[in-house]
Formats: C-alpha cells, structure tokens, sequence
C-alpha cells in the first residue's frame, strides 16, 4: 500500500486498532482530542468498546477494568489529564495489568497552554502514583513512528503486564504527515492471559481475583522484587535508542519527540559550518539508553547538548548517564514555543554559555 | 527539486487557509513525496489570523518548524504585515490583491497579486478563492500536476460535496492563467 496523508492524533487512533485495541475510554482534551473523536466512529464501527467517560480518573479506572477481564484497552490525554490518571497508573503497575496510555503533551504546569510542549518527560518517566512501580515510555518523533511504536505497544504491554506509554507532543498530534500503515512491527509470543478475571456467578470462565494490596511487609517486598525482575527485564529488552551521525563528533545533542526532528535540521546546518555534531536519540524514555553513554567512542567531543521543550527534565537523565565522562549543556524552550533549528545552531555555537556541569 | 519547500499559507478564518495547506500536503503525498502540515491552532485562529506551514520535499523531512518561509502566500493584509520580513532571501509572496493594494515588500522579495476574491465572485462564490490561489501557486511552484490537483481536490471533497467539484476546477484554473498572465 503506497503513503496516506494522515493527522497524528488520528494515527495514534488507527494504529492503536491495527494494534488490536478492544475496548477505549478517555475523556475529551485538546491536543487530543482527534483521538477518541476518530475511536468513537470507527472502533463502534468495528463492534469493539468506546466510551467516553465521566472524567479522565473514571477512563483510568475503566481501562483497569477492561484488562482486568482480559481486553486490549487504551485510553488517551494530555497533560492535566494525565496528571489525574496517576492514581489508576499505578494501581495497573501493582496489579500488573497491561494497557496503553497515549499521552499528547502541551504546555503547564497546571491549566497551562494547549500548545506543545515536552514538559511532561518527568510525569510520564517518573510519573505521579505511589509506590515502586514503572510505565514503559516511548517517544517517538514522526508520525510514521508513533505508528509503528502503537501497533507493538499492545504486545509489549501484555508481555509485561503493565501500561505502555506513548508519549507524544501537541505538534506530532496536531500536524498531518505520510505515512504508511502497513509497516510490519515485530510480533512476540505471548501466553494465555491466565489472569483475567472473566467469570462470574452467571458467567462461564475462571474466577480470579485482581489486586494490588499486600498487607504482610514480606508479601509485599516479595511482590515489589518480582516486579524489579520484570522491570530489569524490560531494561534489557526495550531500551531504544537510534544514534545519529556518531563518527567522531564535535558535539553530541541528545533529544527526542519533536525535538530531536529539529536537531536534525540543525545538525545539517552546522555541517555547513564544519561543525560535526552527533546526536542521541532515545526512542524509549523509560528504560532510558544510558548505555550508550559509556560506549561512546568520540575521543574529540567537546560537550553534550541536551536540547528540550522544557526546562530540562530528560536533562537529569543526560547527566546520571553522562557520569561526569563529558562537559553537559542544556537547551530549551519552554510554554508551548517549539524552537527553530537556528536557535539549536546558535546554542552549539555558544556551547560555553550553556553548560550545566 | 534539491531542497523542501517551506510554505506559509495566513489569512482570516474562514478564507479556506487550512484546506489549501491540506491540499498541498494531499498532492505531494499524491505524488510520492513527503509532506508535513501544520496548522496554528492556537487562540489566536478564534477572530484572528488563522495560519498553518506546509513542507514538500523529495526526501524525509527534518525539522517540522520552520521561522522563514520560502514562499508566503497571504490572503490578507494583517498577515502579509505579519508574515512579510520571515521570508528567505529571493523568497517569494503570493498575495490576494483584491484585498491588499499596493503592499510594501521587503526588499529582494518577488510578489504576485491575484485577485482572488474577484475571480471567485466572477465564477460565482468567494468561497472558491482559496482554489483560485491554489491554481496560482501551482502555476508558480510547477510543483504538481492538473491532473494531481484535481484528483486530490475530488477525494478531499468527497461525496458529499462532489457537486462543488466543476467550479473549485474552474477556480484552480483561473488562477494558474492570472499567474500565468503576470509571469508575462
């Protein structure tokens, strides 16, 4: 099949169907709201649950319920609203339940702007719930990668028993971009989902019970260790990472989402200059490639610009991976202001007046 | 075509400035090139000046944003006034002249006037000025075909609209002969 012309919050919602979704609930927020508007026509079309909920907290705890009874289910928002799905994040995390969230950032804190911003790199990798737990993070930069990166996160998610973000910016939901639909993803194995409690009294099927309360303090530590084991695992396994011009750079820029598509203009632009920069790009924010930090072969490196639409979040991540090897700057703009590639040329130009450590 | 095309399309709400930007991006997907559309959504599109940037390129596109644009197409005076001086060296202004007399450009900056809202009315309705434009730029970019044009304008109205699609026609091909006729 040749190239569609296609909005990305109507991609994420394609694709995420190609992915296998079930069963959506979300409650409506700009910059995403193309997302339920296109599931509400074609998911239904398709036979498959769409509801729009009450609010973002009742979605969460929806999605709760759908992969509890075993559903490939979803729910979307941006920023304030993912704020307030933290409490049913984690409760997912604890009762190992898997799902995908597609989170389209725009500009806080608080109410902020509808515009697109990068902001939420801290909520979404860190994330608001309580307890010991992680949300495996994806942030892709085009729209044909948010694509790809959907149509697997269903598997990932069910491989892991836990929610899968999507971590995207206003602009990759807003704008329209070519893509093609039919780019095979990888497919893993995956076992009977054991766990789904999808019986009851009047209903054929196993009786389960799903929770995330432990209340002996060796129960739980117990259970907080398996999901280390699980979480180490994922580390090993889904660490994305794609390296970019890395032969013997001047400088490295580590970026992603939106971002990382704008370096990339910079990164020519100062190849104009004879500047040879290089540029990380973490596909998975969590695990973060950190690795790749210490295997890097650059004995002329000058620094590490860390280039965002924040004031410098993934920076903390830059740094911890950096270990001190390599002098680290920051760029970024923040409140919805998506920086132009000139402005990246002109912070490596002034790499000095940039650094952090 | 060695580099992208960064394209500003502004005007008022209303005039039809994100379905050109839409058609381009349609067309050049059309012709198996890339392309990348972005709309202003933001509050100042309620009353204001809505605008929205389309990229064309032969390969992958890089950066989604862009300051200055090669070619500005305005379809009224507060963008031109806007848009104006974020045009590259030898850029070029495609302006609605039944709205904008005389305008002051900058410097090195080419402009062709199309009066956009007189063609429409003349076939009918203002609402086909935006194809009269679209039939401007693609006399002046070369960059697609009738045939695509038209292929994509019949998919992008659809059913539904499909009885508007002989004067939208006539509309793009009213503008490439008012292009034509300045071009000289």
């Amino acid at each position: 099949m040749g190239k569609i012309l296609m909005k990305g919050n109507e991609a994420i919602a394609r694709a995420a169907m190609l992915g296998g979704l079930e069963a959506f609930f979300g409650y409506p927020i700009t910059p995403q709201n193309e997302v339920p508007e296109y599931l509400s026509r074609y998911l239904l079309e398709e036979g498959k649950v769409f509801v729009q909920a009450e609010s973002e907290v009742a979605a969460i705890n929806m999605v709760y319920g759908a992969a509890a009874a075993g559903f490939r289910t979803m729910t979307s928002s941006s920023s304030p609203g993912i704020a307030l799905k933290q409490e049913g994040i984690t409760y997912l995390c604890g009762s190992e339940l898997p799902c995908v969230i597609s989170s389209v950032m725009r500009g806080g804190p608080g109410l902020g702007s509808i515009q697109p911003s990068q902001s939420d790199y801290n909520q979404a990798t860190r994330g608001g719930g309580n307890g010991d737990y992680h949300v495996i993070v994806f942030g892709p930069e085009t729209i044909q990668e948010t694509i790809d990166i959907l149509k697997e996160a269903f598997d990932i998610a069910d491989y892991y028993r836990n929610p899968v973000m999507v971590l995207v910016d206003g602009l990759i939901g807003q704008m329209m971009e070519s893509v093609d639909l039919t780019k095979p993803v990888k497919k893993r194995f995956l076992p009977e989902k054991d766990y789904a409690a999808n019986g009851t009294k009047n209903h054929p099927g196993e009786r389960h019970i799903i929770n995330s309360l432990y209340l002996e303090s060796n129960e739980l530590e117990h259970h907080n260790l398996s999901l280390k084991k699980k979480y180490d695992l994922a580390t090993a396994n889904e660490t994305r990472v794609e390296l970019i011009n890395m032969n013997d750079p001047d400088y490295v820029i580590v970026a992603f989402g939106t971002m990382a598509r704008v370096c990339r203009s910079a990164i020519e632009k100062l190849a104009e200059k004879n500047i040879r920069v290089g540029m990380i790009r973490p596909i998975s924010l969590w695990p973060f490639p950190s690795s790749v930090f210490e295997t890097m072969d650059a004995p002329h490196l000058k620094g590490i610009l860390c280039v965002e639409m924040n004031l410098g979040m993934m920076l903390t991540d830059v740094l911890v991976a950096n270990n001190g090897r390599h002098s680290v700057g920051f760029f970024g703009r923040a409140g919805g202001v998506v920086p132009d590639p000139d402005e990246v040329v002109d912070a490596i130009l002034h790499f000095n007046e940039r650094v952090v450590k | 075509m060695c580099k992208p095309v960064n394209i500003r399309v502004a005007g008022f709400g209303g005039q039809g400035i994100m379905m050109f930007g839409q058609m381009l991006a349609y067309c050049a997907t059309n012709d198996n090139m890339f392309s990348l559309w972005v709309p202003s959504y933001g509050p100042e599109t309620r009353g204001g000046t809505a605008n929205c940037s389309v990229i064309v390129s032969t390969k992958m596109i890089n950066s989604p944003v862009f300051t200055n644009a090669d070619v500005l197409v305005a379809f009224n005076q507060p963008s031109l006034e806007k848009f104006k001086e974020m045009i590259v060296p030898g850029g070029c202004i495609l302006y609605n002249s039944s709205m904008i007399h005389d305008p002051i450009l900058p410097e090195g900056v080419r402009g062709y006037g199309i009066p956009i809202n007189d063609i429409a009315l003349e076939l009918g309705t203002i609402q086909v000025s935006n194809m009269t434009m679209l039939g401007a730029y693609l006399e002046f970019s070369e960059l697609f075909s009738d045939a695509t044009a038209e292929k994509v304008l019949e998919k992008y109205l659809g059913e539904k609209k499909a009885h508007l699609l002989g004067i939208n026609k006539q509309a793009i091909l009213r503008g490439r002969e008012a292009l034509r006729a300045l071009k000289g």
